[in-house]
């Protein structure tokens, strides 16, 4: 054994120190290409095939233009809103002690947890009519279910926790000299929130509003139970998708799924660069 | 003349009371209204019209298929992707390789991708009039859409990511020096694999295949596009639901919707408790997802 070992000097200097690169690389881009891309290959072939002609008739649709609209648009707003509130969470929760925060912290999750068939008839039924927040709101006209504000609050419980996590631990990593130095300077607890602490977080709000927008551009059960899915008023575009298919207008559902995937490619985009953009920022300022 | 400037004690630093105060209590007051109020409706309809009325929903013949076949998925969804999750975090928490970056990114892409697209991909793939595979289906008269199979399909694409994005940060964190170390001692990679790396890694392997486990059961719109649903046979547990929210059984639907709550909440509490035994590595790796 030791004899062949050493009449072979080359390939063991090369010798990687652990062992299964090959076997679990192998297994790995096998699974990812069998489940995750094979699919998406299809949709994407089938896409371009649809032709100028196939896409014109589809993106000219009014149906598909509201949908759409409503989809991007809804999605915006809830991902602003989740924002606000995950950032106000991440801060009360990193910053302050007070009883009952662990307890608040472990909830936060319970979006990633909850079935979203499950949130999506209990939030039908608190915002309905005759439900817990609803009948307080009806009767001073504010439609919540059935109407494109209970599809924003369906998607902004859905992208809270994305705001939440991706802002927390950039918080508690944020040492406090620079905001003793803000304030030793006269800077008022304002202004070292605005010039010191806010813009360190920037790259992490962007990411998370980039999380929950894309999860809440795709999302369907939290969404078509308390949407009302009245066509050109509360269609969201994931549900034309199935209404296409049900159809068996398959290229109808192709053209607004290969839009919606390419939507989530751009976000992913932006995800993955944000760190890489912001490093060169963050280097010079720090250093000048 | 030197104006004072005070020196940077607590209070410079910190809020005044009443702000933070106010602070707390929206944000408490933000997740009472999203996220707790939601679980306590689940509750509270459930168990609106007694014991008797939930129970019988759950016993219900329908429903117990749909719990059936529920479990049928995920013993099959977790296992598989626990197995290739710890494969793939090890190729990319051990290794440099050229495409690394890309390949990470393309572990997340289920992710962002709609539930409906993704279902609507396996129509493509698998549709006996339309599909790429439908002259082999036809063949071999394989029946794959509108039955278990997509099903098992399409739960397997949307909680792909669950348990390789739980490993990836945590066995960066952890290093392969021990691993080097049992190997330099004359492990067999196995050996190495089951003494060293298993248990480094069980918690978040653990937490992982919970997450996974509780997408999987509760999964949707991408199962609700394939499944077909028919009634004792391809529906789930959440597809069930739909049916009986629609057809106005509203404490039925919510009887079981309670069943799938439990299990968010069994989910929360055992993360909870990882957390507060196994410290922060394991916060700091689910965290970064």
């Amino acid at each position: 054994m030791s004899a062949t070992t050493l009449s072979l000097p080359s390939t063991t200097r090369f010798r990687r120190p652990l062992p299964g690169f090959g076997l679990s690389l192998g297994l790995g881009l096998a699974w990812l290409g069998l489940i995750v891309l094979l699919p998406l290959a299809a949709l994407a072939i089938r896409a371009a095939g649809l032709g100028v002609d196939g896409w014109l008739r589809a993106i000219q649709d009014p149906r598909v233009q509201a949908a759409l609209k409503l989809s991007f648009g809804a999605a915006f707003a809830a991902s602003i809103v989740a924002l606000f509130a995950g950032a106000l969470i991440a801060w009360v929760l990193v910053r302050y002690r007070f009883p009952g925060r662990r307890l608040l912290d472990a909830i936060v999750d319970l979006p990633f947890a909850l079935p979203t068939a499950v949130a999506g008839i209990a939030l039908t039924a608190i915002y309905s009519a005759n439900g817990w927040v609803g009948r307080w709101l009806e009767p001073e006209g504010l439609k919540i279910a059935y109407a494109p504000a209970g599809i924003v609050i369906a998607l902004a419980f859905i992208g809270l926790p994305f705001a939440v996590r991706t802002v927390q631990p950039v918080l508690e990593s944020l040492g406090r000299e620079q905001e003793e130095a803000a304030a030793s300077l006269g800077a008022s607890r304002f202004t070292a929130f605005r010039r010191v602490i806010l813009p360190e977080l920037v790259p992490a709000l962007l990411t998370g509003f980039s999380l929950a927008f894309a999860r809440g551009l795709g999302e369907y059960g939290s969404v078509i139970f308390i949407a009302g899915n009245k066509p050109f008023a509360t269609e969201i575009a994931p549900l034309l998708i199935t209404i296409r298919l049900e159809e068996y207008d398959y290229n109808g559902a192709i053209a607004i799924a290969a839009l919606l995937l390419a939507a989530s490619f751009v976000c992913l985009l932006v995800i993955n660069a944000v760190p890489s953009l912001f490093a060169h920022e963050r280097r010079t300022r720090r250093n000048g | 003349m030197v104006e004072r400037i005070p020196p940077p004690g607590d209070d410079a630093l910190q809020e005044p009371a009443w702000l933070r105060w106010t602070l707390i209590a929206f944000a408490v007051l933000a997740m009472a209204l999203l996220l707790v109020m939601p679980l306590l409706m689940v509750l509270g309809a459930a168990f609106a019209k007694g014991f008797g009325v939930w129970f019988a929903a759950l016993v219900e013949p329908d429903a117990v298929a749909a719990l059936k076949l529920t479990l049928f998925v995920a013993a099959i969804v977790i296992p598989l992707n626990a197995i290739f999750g710890v494969f793939t975090a090890w190729a990319v928490t051990r290794f440099e390789f050229a495409g690394k970056r890309t390949l990470m990114a393309l572990i997340d892409l289920p992710f962002a991708v709609s539930p409906v697209v993704a279902g609507l991909c396996l129509v493509l793939l698998f549709s006996p009039t339309h599909g790429w595979f439908a002259d082999v289906l036809g063949h071999y008269d394989v029946k794959v859409l509108f039955a278990r199979p997509a099903i098992v399909l399409a739960t397997l694409f949307i909680t792909f990511p669950f348990v390789v994005r739980e490993l990836i940060p945590l066995m960066q964190q952890q290093g392969s020096d021990e691993e080097i170390a049992a190997r330099s001692l004359g492990a067999g990679a196995w050996t190495m694999f089951f003494r060293v790396t298993l248990p480094n890694i069980k918690w978040g392997l653990l937490y992982g295949v919970l997450l996974c486990g509780a997408r999987a059961m509760g999964e949707f719109g991408a199962v609700s596009v394939v499944s077909g649903h028919i009634r004792g046979l391809t529906n789930t547990l959440p597809l069930h639901i739909e049916i009986l929210y629609n057809e106005f059984q509203g404490t039925a639907a919510f009887a079981v919707a309670s069943l799938l709550a439990g299990l968010a909440l069994v989910t929360l509490v055992v993360k909870f408790w990882l957390e507060a035994r196994h410290g922060e590595a394991l916060a700091q790796s689910h965290r970064r997802n």
